[in-house]
């Protein structure tokens, strides 16, 4: 079977941007993408994307062009993206088609994302009640994990001191300051033992990837990344997701986990192949969870790893070199095509100041979300 | 009239001394709450009153819509959340009350009570919501 390629990357910054809606940063990508790759948008054949709050992707093509393709819209909460470049990833693989796109896009309100009750077949009480948050979840269960693992919760202000200092270094974040340690462990709190530095909020951006086949890719001569896997996965018995009024006593395992060691296996390579990886870090307990969920670290090893700065640009495996979510936001839909993006550029040896160094080949992203969905990809140069 | 329950189906009763889960027939697997629409494999069942703390966080802030509750940002009080394990049963989502943020422990023993949504509301309009307290 033919190796996919990702020939072509296009960011629109994540952040706010006044007067320009969540398709037409969609559109900003996709022209990128299309120039970066060296293509006219009449050369691509098919496409996927989805947001989730800034329409039908489809419907873009009034902008970018009448040409007729396939496009097909992809909605899978937070793994939108993700499940947008696994499905263009399979139609190359088919062999149905030579070169697609994968597009994500999403521009949100101000504050946390809110929710209603009955969407998630939970009684109105719930919501009444006060319990229809996302940020308590979050809250809850890196609370039982920090007391399970032995970490305090300076490891979560370690993570967001990372973040902004990647951020600050990344054209397309949104948060380009540093911000000190004691400065965000005295922070106002949010939800314990979560406070206002440890979240990312809501945002606004755009992902567009230009995949092509091994050939199509050789002809376009650019540098070879290759997607060497695209994995997504969902929940397995006894995970802790939001909004959940219960769960049960006997815990089970994580959508990542199932995600990550499905593409490992694809990939035929291990966490110790990977040179740089971008980990979902929804808040600063998520990037700690997922370090160990992925398998690059045992759990309860995060905050030594953290102390150490095995996870910064320079150190042994350099994490959320964009500043993650933390500081880029998150547009739910473009969401997982940035970590995507990221690597891309890594790996092209492209980021400038955030260059992780030592010419990386492998590069590792992991987007996870509600209500239990993780994905994986691996590239390789 | 007395302080009433936010909702029906939420308690056993109107005494509210124990909350109402779901037990499936075919695997006796249980949850919490009932599910929104009758299911002939579920059946209701009285959650045990008495568990103890898995884990638990604080809600700082005054959430917004659909939270019923007191929201004036000057005067919110931050109100705690946990997962409160019953033996045997489930882990229900649950304030805790009796207790304040700080001194909360995980593993902590703790039993079902009842609690106004709004205690400022006149008793005749209260909402009551359940609520776990240190034994």
């Amino acid at each position: 079977m033919s190796d996919v390629c990702i020939v072509g990357a296009g960011i629109h910054p994540f952040g706010r941007t006044e007067g320009r809606d969540g398709m037409d940063q969609g559109v900003y990508a996709v022209r990128q993408a299309l120039a970066d790759t060296g293509i006219a948008w009449e050369d691509v054949e098919f496409a996927f994307g989805g947001s989730a709050a800034s329409g039908a992707a489809d419907t873009m093509v009034s902008k970018l062009g009448l040409t007729g393709i396939q496009f097909i819209n992809v909605s899978n909460g937070c793994a939108t993206g993700g499940s947008a470049l696994n499905a263009a990833a399979s139609a190359i693989k088919s062999g149905e088609y030579e070169i697609g796109m994968a597009v994500g896009f999403d521009k949100h309100p101000r504050g946390a994302f809110n929710a209603d009750p009955g969407a998630y077949g939970l009684p109105n009480w719930y919501g009444e009640a006060g319990y229809m948050l996302t940020t308590q979840f979050f809250g809850a269960k890196i609370m039982r994990y920090l007391h399970e693992n032995d970490l305090s919760r300076e490891a979560l202000g370690r993570v967001s001191e990372k973040a902004f200092r990647n951020g600050a270094k990344t054209d397309h974040a949104w948060r380009r300051s540093e911000v000190d340690l004691e400065t965000i462990m005295n922070a106002p709190m949010i939800s314990d033992p979560l406070n206002k530095y440890m979240f990312c909020s809501p945002a606004e951006g755009a992902v567009a990837l230009i995949l092509a086949s091994e050939k199509k890719a050789k002809e376009l001569g650019g540098p070879m990344i290759r997607l060497k896997t695209s994995v997504m996965r969902t929940r397995p018995p006894g995970s802790f997701e939001v909004f959940a009024a219960s769960i049960d006593n006997e815990r089970g395992g994580t959508a990542t986990e199932i995600a990550a060691k499905a593409a490992f296996e694809q990939a035929g390579m291990g966490p110790e192949d990977i040179d740089v990886a971008q980990l979902q870090d929804t808040e600063s307990g998520a990037e700690i969870m997922h370090m160990a969920e992925n398998g690059f670290c045992p759990h309860g090893d995060q905050e030594k790893w953290l102390i150490e700065g095995r996870t910064e640009i320079n150190g042994a495996l350099p994490v959320n070199t964009d500043g993650g979510c933390l500081a880029c936001g998150e547009p739910i839909g473009a969401s997982g095509l940035r970590q995507v993006y990221e690597n891309v550029v890594q790996l092209r040896g492209t980021a400038g100041e955030r260059q992780v160094p030592g010419d990386p080949k492998t590069a590792y992203t992991q987007v996870y979300g509600a209500p239990g969905v993780s994905a994986v990809t691996i590239l390789q140069r | 009239m007395n302080a009433q329950p936010i909702a029906d189906n939420l308690f056993t009763d109107d005494n509210m001394t124990a909350l109402v889960g779901a037990r499936n027939k075919q695997t006796g697997h249980i949850s919490f709450p009932l599910p929104l629409t009758p299911n002939d494999d579920i059946e209701p069942i009285a959650l045990a009153s008495r568990g103890t703390v898995w884990t638990y966080t604080v809600q700082r802030f005054p959430p917004k819509t659909p939270y019923a509750g007191p929201a004036d940002p000057e005067n919110f009080k931050p109100y705690i959340v946990a997962y409160v394990s019953l033996p045997g049963q489930t882990m229900v989502e649950s304030r805790l009350t009796g207790v304040e943020p700080e001194d909360v422990k995980i593993g902590m023993e703790v039993e079902l009570t009842a609690i106004p949504l709004d205690p400022d509301a006149p008793a005749s309009e209260q909402k009551m919501i359940h609520a776990f307290q240190p034994v």
